[in-house]
């Protein structure tokens, strides 16, 4: 069976086809593009014994699958945003055909439009915050009063009592620490958005992340922002920053964005 | 591997300026956070369950942050989540073929095998007519972990 759909990785404008050339997108294939209107798709044939429904539902299971084609996916988006206005689509949209992505770019114009004239110039950064809850909870444990008074039991309910407020303030110092942050980069960004901070135990982190944010920044702007990032690590030396980008503006993609 | 970082060394004049700053390549978990979780979401004629991918993307919140990472910490219990895992779907593969077979004896025929749908998360659907087992040591065994 060598039944093929088309799958989609995102829509540009103003895209020279010849800039995807070298590219390789999912599964190997060579990125083709499929335009309407102005518009253009970026789009790959792909089996659908590998693509199709169940073996989709199988696959997205599958971490090294998924690490392949999420990695192909991204290498595709990212080098058409690297010189193009391009909203990349969720991974793994495909269609039947191309006629039916032409189809898609016909009716949702209007769409694709405003959100490509909302990115278009504009990069997205990335900013992770973490805060060693050690350190934030120094300040409030150096003060602590002593419990030799009380009996062993008392003392140590009181103790923990103590633990767990200190902890509870170190955490409420961390997050204003990532607002704060937040805030600054914020000004020099057209829009920002607030994504869940990753799990702690498996970031291979041991701090707090207080802020996974991320950022639309003007291209004749990037030059502040990263300036504004370098002041900001310099202004929190307790807060460890990481910067990534830039980024196709994924997170300032979706319709309501 | 291009890498939002390594692209601005190669991106033509006027669209990405290159920029000195402090940045380190994209790691697993940026990329399938945007990936999965970002842009434009349209469905397309090939139909994912979003839910499906939903709970994938709270799972690899976990996990993948760094999948290298955590293996070198010795952390694998996604090996052992039958949602994760193809050791898991094997299992559940060959249970449903066992099944299968089980019921083609049963009814004495071959070729009806078919009409055992198994649906992905343990749950078994029976043709009802037919009103052949459901196979409750199959669901314990594909039954996710709740830990």
């Amino acid at each position: 069976m060598t039944e093929t759909g088309t799958y989609l990785y995102g829509i540009a404008r103003d895209l020279d086809p010849n800039a995807l050339q070298e590219v390789r997108g999912v599964a190997g294939a060579s990125v083709r593009t499929v335009a309407n209107g102005g518009l253009i798709a970026l789009v790959s044939t792909v089996s659908l014994d590998e693509f199709g429904e169940e073996a989709l539902h199988d696959h997205l299971e599958d971490l090294d699958w998924l690490e392949n084609v999420a990695r192909a996916h991204h290498r595709v988006v990212d080098a058409a945003s690297a010189v193009a206005p391009t909203a990349p689509t969720r991974l793994a949209t495909i269609y039947r055909g191309d006629e039916r992505v032409r189809q898609l770019l016909e009716e949702r114009q209007k769409a694709f439009d405003t959100t490509l004239s909302r990115i278009g110039g504009r990069a997205e950064w990335g900013v992770k915050a973490y805060v060693d809850p050690q350190t934030s909870a120094q300040a409030t444990t150096e003060d602590a009063p002593a419990y030799g008074s009380a009996s062993p039991g008392t003392a140590y309910l009181m103790q923990r009592r103590a633990q767990q407020h200190t902890r509870q303030e170190a955490w409420q110092n961390a997050a204003a620490r990532g607002e704060e942050i937040d805030t600054e980069l914020r000004r020099v960004a057209e829009a920002s958005r607030r994504h869940p901070p990753q799990d702690p135990q498996l970031s291979g982190r041991d701090g707090w992340m207080v802020l996974n944010g991320a950022y639309l920044v003007d291209a004749d702007r990037a030059g502040e922002f990263t300036s504004m990032f370098t002041r900001l690590t310099e202004r929190h030396p307790d807060v460890e920053l990481e910067l990534t980008g830039p980024w196709a503006p994924y997170s300032f993609a979706g319709e309501d964005a | 591997m291009t890498e939002p970082t390594a692209a601005t060394s190669r991106a033509p004049a006027g669209y990405r300026q290159p920029v000195a700053r402090r940045t380190e390549p994209a790691n697993l978990a940026d990329i399938l956070e945007r990936v999965l979780d970002k842009g434009i979401v349209i469905a397309g004629d090939i139909r994912v369950n979003l839910l499906d991918i939903e709970l994938l993307t709270i799972k690899l919140r976990l996990i993948v942050a760094s999948v290298d990472r955590a293996k070198e910490m010795g952390i694998d219990w996604w090996e052992h989540d039958p949602t994760l895992s193809s050791k898991g779907r094997d299992l559940a593969d060959e249970n449903r073929r066992l099944r299968e077979r089980v019921e083609a004896l049963e009814s004495g025929e071959a070729g009806h095998s078919a009409e055992v749908l198994a649906s992905r998360d343990g749950r078994r659907e029976v043709d009802p007519a037919r009103g052949t087992v459901t196979g409750s040591e199959v669901a314990a065994a594909e039954e996710p972990r709740h830990d």
